[in-house]
């Protein structure tokens, strides 16, 4: 994903390395292997290729990650200003 | 019995010579007779299979069951089918796509044992085919969950393909029964959605996230369940970003009436107050304007994506856009003063510009952050370009 880099400096994820307990997790369910392991902890090699999908804090057995997951898709985030968090539907024919 | 030959003689004239089976033996005797009969012609159809049952329909890609502790288990053939095919193409297309799905459940393919690897998928045929097809030399049990029709990924991030759908589907389907290993296979990119360490708690079992492609599935399963790093990372290859674009126009229909609508009603209005005859010129010029956004926003853009300079989508969308309107205007050059042939330029470009941005749902790499962040500098600007577009179209009317 070299080729594919979108805006800098925006993303949500923290890593608290102290919590770490260097199980690895993270490294292998980031879709844009931003992590990696040294002296048994987890650490974040490219935070701009994060996307926030979220699986990395979702699969931390120590709560090491934090992040704020959500799907990066202008038409939802306009049903969300629109209708409200709740009401907004990703989905059904509309998109993914 | 002869009279109901004689009722039938009108169209059944042959008399069939096929010996009846023991399993038959139980009916009556007219139905015996009445099988012994060939009408028009062929003979009949073979008997109707033993799983079928009343209500239900068997499936094409089911080949066989296989008898399991936890009940009988459908066997899904790795090859794909006519019928497979046009329903790809009719998801492809978004018809009927939030439709296109199976029943949850457990299926299998090959011959697996009790040892054999359980892979857990989402129940979208497209994404079950796609698993399916790799799966030609591997015996494997293949556990569908219930993500709504929706793909793995997209089903993970909506908490469909999720840590209590996954523990509920072992459970229901009596999973501890049929296999004597507690490994689940999930697709990496269902991450989003499960817990690992949750479901070991709950159930035992050991969620192994697979690679993030069912291509290399053979591969991982041969390599002792791990993944190169590879097998592990995203990709958005041109034809992964151009199978998209279709589903991106099927958006378009109804928003695009109202929109040719008001630009010919638009056209129309001048020195005359309202004239038809503008009304159909201008309004042709104006409908182009729009269709070469379409063409910028939701097809070249996505093909060309790393290409085009610019990090944000709206960026280059707009980019686009802009290429397309000053190939408009030179079209048109002979019926074009300055505000109007700026008019259609800030056209297409504003509508470029949203329909990349929007293509930003589609994509594996751009985070809602991202995205907000570009949103809010970039719906401004195209609004203001479409208000100064619109005064400029009218506004070109009475000047000229």
């Amino acid at each position: 994903m070299e080729n594919f880099r979108y805006l800098p400096g925006v993303t949500t994820l923290t890593l608290n390395r102290k919590a770490c307990v260097g199980c690895g997790m993270c490294e292998v369910v980031c879709p844009h292997g931003i992590f990696s392991m040294h002296d048994n902890k987890a650490r974040i090699d490219d935070l701009d290729g994060c996307m926030e999908c979220g699986a990395c804090a979702k699969n931390c057995p120590a709560d090491a990650i934090g992040v704020t997951p959500g799907v990066g898709c202008a038409s939802y985030i306009i049903q969300t200003w629109i209708k409200g968090k709740n009401v907004a539907a990703c989905g059904s024919e509309k998109c993914c | 019995m002869s009279q109901k030959n004689s009722q039938h003689n009108s169209c059944c004239e042959k008399p069939s010579h096929e010996p009846v089976g023991i399993q038959t033996a139980a009916r009556p005797i007219t139905d015996v007779a009445q099988q012994n009969e060939v009408c028009c012609g062929s003979p009949p159809g073979p008997e109707s299979s033993r799983y079928e049952k009343p209500g239900y329909a068997l499936l094409d890609f089911v080949e066989a069951f296989v008898q399991t502790p936890a009940g009988p288990v459908p066997r899904v053939k790795t090859d794909l089918q006519w019928r497979d095919h046009a329903g790809t193409i009719r998801a492809r297309l978004g018809i009927n796509r939030a439709q296109h799905k199976i029943a949850p459940g457990l299926y299998c393919v090959g011959k697996p044992d009790a040892q054999a690897p359980v892979l857990v998928t989402a129940n979208y045929k497209l994404t079950f085919d796609a698993l399916r097809t790799e799966l030609k030399a591997v015996s494997a049990w293949v556990l569908v969950l219930d993500t709504r029709g929706i793909n793995v990924w997209c089903a993970a991030g909506k908490n469909l393909f999720s840590t209590t759908e996954l523990i509920d589907r072992v459970n229901r389907t009596d999973l501890k029964k049929v296999v004597s290993h507690n490994r689940l296979i999930l697709p990496q990119l269902a991450a989003t959605g499960v817990a690992a360490h949750h479901v070991k708690k709950a159930i035992g079992f050991k969620v192994i996230y697979g690679p993030v492609r069912t291509l290399d599935i053979p591969k991982f399963l041969a390599n002792g369940f791990t993944s190169e790093p590879s097998m592990r990372k995203v990709t958005f290859s041109t034809l992964e970003r151009v199978i998209l674009i279709p589903v991106e126009l099927a958006h378009l229909p109804k928003p695009s009436f109202w929109v040719l609508l008001a630009a010919f009603v638009i056209s129309g209005i001048g020195i005359q107050v309202f004239s038809f005859s503008a009304a159909w010129v201008r309004g042709m010029m104006l409908a182009v304007a729009y269709a070469v956004g379409i063409l910028a926003g939701a097809i070249v853009t996505p093909t060309l994506l790393p290409w085009i300079p610019g990090k944000s989508f709206a960026v280059k969308g707009a980019i686009i856009g802009l290429i397309g309107g000053a190939a408009i205007v030179v079209l048109f050059q002979s019926n074009l003063q300055f505000w109007g042939a700026l008019a259609l330029m800030l056209c297409t470009t504003a509508v470029g510009s949203y329909l990349a941005m929007n293509f930003t749902g589609s994509t594996p790499f751009t985070s809602p952050s991202g995205v907000e962040k570009e949103m809010r500098k970039a719906i401004p600007l195209q609004a203001l370009a479409l208000i100064v577009a619109l005064v400029a179209w009218v506004g070109a009317a009475f000047a000229g």
